[in-house]
């Protein structure tokens, strides 16, 4: 699984890679997250609020800070 | 990288023109247009929301009101918003008093009606500023 957060560095995108990284753990699951900076990139996944989070290449979540538990929900699913 | 490149502003209040064809269609986009230089509303893409992209999608739900302008009674706007699970808030330029095909489109007419739905919110932003809203 490829999760990758979208947003170009601030203390919302770091908050949302926390979590991220938090639920992967607790899930004990394989994954790999990956940042998307870059705003040409992150447009091109049709993205206009950020913080987002893309699970396998799709969009699952923009323009909120998911808690721990939500990414939970939304990976193992 | 920079942080004032940050899109993680609030998202606020969404406008989706219908931007058809039509001289009411036009009016629509120029009016959502309008809305957003003054600050009133975040234009976004309708086409997105209709070709069902996610990252669209995902965006639009973050905000706090989704307003569809239309131009006629086909509610083109509306309809696109509803079928992928979206509630706008809706103005139809037909009730508003503007014909398809009968309508002059033009700063006078873009105004009045962007005030109509701001709330009156575009004009005064013209009385703040001399240059009129936004400077324009």
């Amino acid at each position: 699984m490829k999760i990758e957060i979208l947003g170009v560095g601030c203390p919302k995108c770091k908050q949302l890679t926390a979590n991220a990284e938090a639920a992967v753990k607790e899930l004990n699951i394989q994954a790999e997250i990956g940042k998307v900076t870059d705003i040409d990139k992150i447009t091109e996944y049709g993205v206009m609020m950020t913080p987002a989070l893309a699970v396998d290449g799709t969009v699952v979540s923009a323009g909120k800070v998911l808690s721990k538990d939500e990414i939970k929900k939304l990976i193992s699913k | 990288m920079a942080e004032n490149n940050c899109m993680c502003q609030e998202s606020g209040v969404l406008i989706f023109p219908c931007s058809g064809g039509s001289d009411v269609g036009e009016l629509s986009d120029r009016v959502a247009r309008k809305m957003a230089k003054c600050g009133q509303a975040k234009m976004f893409c309708l086409a997105g929301i209709g070709a069902h992209i996610p990252g669209m999608i995902e965006s639009a739900k973050a905000a706090n009101k989704i307003i569809a302008i239309d131009g006629c009674q086909v509610l083109c706007s509306k309809k696109i918003l509803e079928h992928a699970g979206f509630t706008p808030i809706s103005f139809n330029l037909k009730d508003l008093g503007f014909e398809k095909g009968k309508t002059k489109v033009d700063d006078d007419t873009i105004e009045k009606v962007a005030n109509k739905i701001s709330g009156g919110k575009v004009e005064k932003d013209i009385s703040r500023n001399s240059g009129g809203c936004c400077g324009n």
